[in-house]
């Protein structure tokens, strides 16, 4: 892959590329853990979702749970990877207070999924192909928490045992951007398949990402990893940050020792956390309490028939159907709601239309009160609604722009808006040329100086005709009048 | 009162069923003899009140002529077993205090079949050990004494120690056991009585403190080849809690034992005649290849030809599972915890105080093994060769039906004797390994005695499932041998 200029952090010895591998840890959407039926709602009191297993008391036993299973392998055929039919569970063996086993039941060698692909969308409608390398199911750790007394430490272990899908990208990313457009993208997917809620702010999901520099062209150079990402801004600062640091280091003679590092939000920087030789040999080996997870091609094939239309089908069909540019197109399919409004809006009516009218005015509206699409106050027949008053010319654009406003403030359909403010537009030629015929005597000398060829002056008649029509004269029909009017 | 202790498992039932006795009257004849016989160390907890109390329902059932496969048998537990609201120990000072909220699959299967549960019995720490020597709770004594009167001590094998020498005593009716490389079948045989380790998968492993998880497995110590027959069969069966537990039904063992072996192929593996093994080791093992030659069946010379690679390999895979199954005990949940200045440290000292020389020796052992570096060369390869003697005894099964062998290279030694040398205790399993690297069921049977006059059983493996063929040349075995002898605990009355 060759450097894109554009991509390139210029240091004192020239320019540098950034070369970014991500780990998302997505927790899977599942009513019980991924080898206990412990429950798994965010938020419970503290311990109050814990089983024997999850605690690891002695002589108890995983048995998977065969709905996260099935998630992962619905996520692995939405990545467009390869399901791997025979895969295994191993045990990562380490110590710590919030891991009640001692070890974290994991999958090392032979992982549920293997080699996938994603698009990821970027700026300017542009896209770039991401490798995603593996993913495989994992028990998530307890939370320690230590905040709550100077002397103790306490553990939550709620979350012990929680399903996560560990999902590692080829190093294929080399900038903040990219590597933001790829959690948007993989975000995306998960909640299209329903296998991953996507909340960061929850730790749903989490990116754990790969950082290093080099020259472009050069070999990869020794990489950082920054751990435990839980929102997007802060991980593109974490990796600008990053880069910079290694940058420096380089650029100073020195080298980058490969190690862990923690980002610090109040600060915004990353600091080292522990060195490649504190690093732990996890010892992995097959679990014994698990049989290997075996598939038939039957059951791949029919995951792979249920799978709903994911966003890059959908943006395709979207820009063919609708002819829709390839930027709109990807803000509609981002979110499988979003997609699905807009499909209703659209349908029966002028797509191009319904795209517009969504991105700009909806989302913009939206933002601006920090809403959510499902809590709009327009729904998809209002704003559907609206847009058939401006198709069938009942009103123009510029008054539609106040009738959506006010639909938005008070929840009142279009029609009735209309009605009540009086806004519909006037088509009638006879009350338009009354208008015209009103704003000419009104302005006799410059009707004379537009005749003798200042033509410029058009404008300055057309404005003064719909103001008198408090903007409600059909805009197209007032310059055709006009026109004929003037030219006498 | 002696003649109730005399009672066999299935001739106790067969005498509850027929009234001749009552489960409260045969359980306090045991309470008795458990108090009786405190010397033998063989019980860490006693629980005769629960005892009296399931006997009291078991009565009940009985006199309305209801009741499970094992209503109203006195039975004790080994302490690797979670039992709801008592004690379990694995025998080791980490686990101090610690009392289950829930009851093991096995122990259950029991007491819903009607058992009576006198207390958990002393076993190796964590079941790690062939001598019963590693308890916490201090070695067990085998009921049995040398002839010729030395009057040593003498261990009873382990780890499933305690309870061979409390059937062997005559402390409790039965006993569970675990075995991981032989923890039942070398018990039984160094106390002159029945062990049988089934199928891996037979029974569920859900609720026994885990040592090495892709070779433990539950099974009875019993005093007769039909008894432990009844009591395989209300210990077995497929459990949803365990992943490696067989989804098949539980055949009936009992029926099993027709005594007829005509016609049948036993195979005399020659790996098994090692370097070194006493004269009279090898004798008995002739013995019991004539009396089931007698009896009707083939004797057939095979081939197991890894066996020498046996030991080492079950010396790596244990371990290693191991090192990883005790990491659950760290202080910070549930029993004992030394506190110190950090976290880690608070689990160095809490482990370094809470587990014996032998559990860390194996701890350490397993970590290595499993380390970067060394898993290739280690348990990669222990892995590969467990696959060539699994292997090894596939072929063995196209053309025998079981294989006899002896079950240990040695009568009982005494307490102490092999307590310095861990390869010497560790070649106690070396016939018993072989099959529990296969996952094959193994019966030991006692045939004979010693010159010193200490019994001796001889082994037979059969193939995955096929506990029912086992039981029938152990009882066939067992018939023949006609072993009656009593160990020095009981002729002596204490």
């Amino acid at each position: 892959m060759t450097a894109e200029k554009s991509n390139l952090v210029t240091g004192n010895t020239g320019d540098w590329e950034i070369v970014l591998g991500l780990e998302v840890h997505a927790q899977v959407t599942s009513n019980s853990k991924l080898f206990s039926g412990a429950a798994t709602t965010f938020g419970s009191e503290p311990n109050s979702q814990v089983s024997l297993v999850d605690s690891a008391m002695p002589g108890m036993l995983p048995v998977i749970n065969e709905e996260c299973v099935r998630q992962a392998v619905r996520t692995g055929l939405g990545l467009n990877a390869a399901i791997n039919r025979f895969s295994v569970f191993d045990r990562k063996n380490y110590f710590y207070a919030d891991l009640p086993q001692g070890y974290q039941i994991s999958q090392f060698k032979q992982p549920i999924v293997g080699e996938g692909v994603i698009t990821v969308d970027l700026p300017g409608g542009r896209s770039k192909s991401i490798g995603i390398e593996r993913l495989h199911l994992e028990q998530d750790a307890g939370k320690s928490i230590h905040d709550q007394s100077p002397t103790k430490s306490y553990i939550d272990l709620n979350r012990s045992g929680v399903a996560l899908m560990e999902i590692v990208s080829r190093p294929d990313m080399r900038s903040a951007e990219e590597a933001a457009a790829y959690v948007k993208k993989l975000r995306s997917i998960l909640r299209y398949l329903g296998t991953c809620d996507g909340n960061m702010q929850e730790g749903s999901m989490r990116a754990d990402v790969n950082v290093s520099v080099r020259k472009p062209g050069d070999e990869l150079g020794t990489r950082c990893e920054i751990k435990n990402m839980n929102s997007i801004r802060f991980m593109q600062q974490a990796i600008e940050y990053e880069a910079r640091r290694q940058i420096e280091i380089i650029e100073d003679g020195g080298t980058i020792d490969q190690e862990t590092r923690l980002f610090d939000a109040n600060k915004g920087e990353t600091r080292s956390m522990r060195s490649k030789e504190e690093a732990h040999d996890y010892r992995y080996f097959p679990d014994p309490d698990l049989l290997p997870l075996i598939f038939s091609e039957e059951f791949v094939e029919a995951e792979k028939a249920k799978l709903p239309e994911l966003p890059d089908a959908k943006k395709a069909r979207f820009i063919a159907d609708f002819g829709l540019s390839p930027y709109d197109a990807a803000i509609l399919v981002e979110e499988q709601e979003t997609a699905a409004f807009y499909e209703k809006v659209a349908d029966g009516r002028d797509p191009k239309l319904a795209a517009n009218w969504m991105i700009t005015e909806l989302f913009g509206n939206l933002n601006k009160a920090g809403k959510d699409l499902s809590d709009s106050p327009v729904d998809e027949a209002k704003l559907g609604g609206l847009i058939d008053l401006i198709t069938d010319n009942t009103i123009s654009g510029r008054i539609a722009k106040d009738v959506f406003a006010e639909m938005f403030e008070s929840g009142k359909d279009a029609p009735t808006i209309v009605e009540e403010k009086g806004l519909r537009q006037v088509t009638d030629t006879g009350a338009i040329e009354e208008l015209i015929d009103s704003v000419m005597a009104s302005q006799a000398e410059k009707v004379a100086e537009y005749r003798s060829g200042k033509d410029k002056l058009f404008g300055f008649f057309v404005g003064q005709v719909m103001k008198q029509s408090q903007g409600k004269a059909n805009p197209a029909m007032v310059n055709e009048l006009l026109k004929k009017k003037l030219a006498g | 009162m002696s003649d109730l202790l005399s009672l066999s498992l299935t001739g106790a039932r067969d005498a509850l069923k027929a009234k001749k006795t009552s489960s409260t009257e045969l359980t306090d004849a045991y309470i008795g003899a458990m108090e009786a016989g405190k010397s033998l160390n063989a019980f860490i907890t006693e629980t005769p009140d629960k005892a009296r109390a399931m006997a009291k329902a078991s009565d009940e059932k009985l006199a309305k002529g209801e009741g499970g496969a094992m209503e109203g048998l006195p039975i004790g537990i080994k302490d690797l077993f979670c039992t709801q609201g008592v004690l379990t120990t694995a025998a080791s000072h980490i686990l101090d205090g610690f009392k289950p909220e829930y009851e093991s699959t096995v122990s259950q299967n029991l007491w819903n079949a009607g058992a009576v549960m006198l207390g958990k019995l002393n076993l190796d720490e964590f079941a790690m050990g062939s001598s019963n020597e590693t308890s916490h709770y201090g070695p067990v004594e085998n009921p049995w004494r040398r002839s010729g009167g030395d009057n040593a001590k003498l261990v009873p094998g382990g780890s499933s120690g305690g309870s061979a020498a409390a059937v062997a005593g005559r402390l409790a009716i039965a006993a569970t056991g675990t075995d991981t490389g032989g923890s039942i079948r070398q018990p039984a045989s160094l106390c002159g009585i029945v062990g049988i380790k089934p199928t891996y998968g037979r029974c569920s492993r859900w609720g026994v403190v885990a040592f090495a998880s892709s070779l433990d497995q539950a099974g009875p110590l019993t005093r007769t080849v039909s008894d432990a027959a009844l009591m395989l069969g209300a210990m077995a069966g497929h459990d949803p809690k365990d992943s490696t537990s067989a989804d098949l039904a539980v055949p009936d063992f009992e029926a099993a034992l027709t005594g007829d072996v005509r016609g049948m192929k036993i195979g005399i593996p020659k790996e098994y005649r090692v370097d070194g093994m006493p004269a009279e080791i090898d004798a008995l093992w002739q013995k019991g290849a004539a009396m089931l030659k007698d009896a009707g069946a083939e004797i057939v010379d095979i081939s197991l030809p890894h066996t020498k690679y046996a030991l080492p390999t079950y010396y790596i895979i244990a371990p290693a599972e191991a090192s990883s199954n005790l990491a659950r005990y760290d202080g910070v949940r549930y029993g004992l915890r030394v506190d110190g200045d950090s976290l880690n440290e608070m689990y160095e000292n809490t482990r370094a105080e809470g587990f014996g020389d032998e559990v860390k020796r194996r701890i350490l052992i397993g970590t290595y093994v499993l380390s970067a570096g060394y898993y290739d060369a280690y348990y990669l390869k222990a892995q590969k060769v467990r696959a060539l003697i699994q292997k090894d005894f596939n072929d063995a099964y196209q053309s025998v039906d079981a294989i006899l062998t002896p079950t240990a290279p040695s009568a009982a030694f005494a307490i102490g004797e092999n307590e310095d040398d861990p390869i010497k205790m560790y070649l106690n399993d070396v016939f018993t390994v072989p099959a529990s690297l296969a996952g094959l069921p193994g019966i030991s049977v006692p045939v004979g005695l010693s010159g010193e006059g200490l019994p001796l059983g001889l082994q037979v493996l059969g193939k995955a499932f096929d506990e029912e063929t086992v039981l029938k040349v152990g009882g066939v075995l067992e018939q023949a041998a006609g072993f009656d002898a009593l160990p020095g605990f009981l002729a002596g009355g204490k």
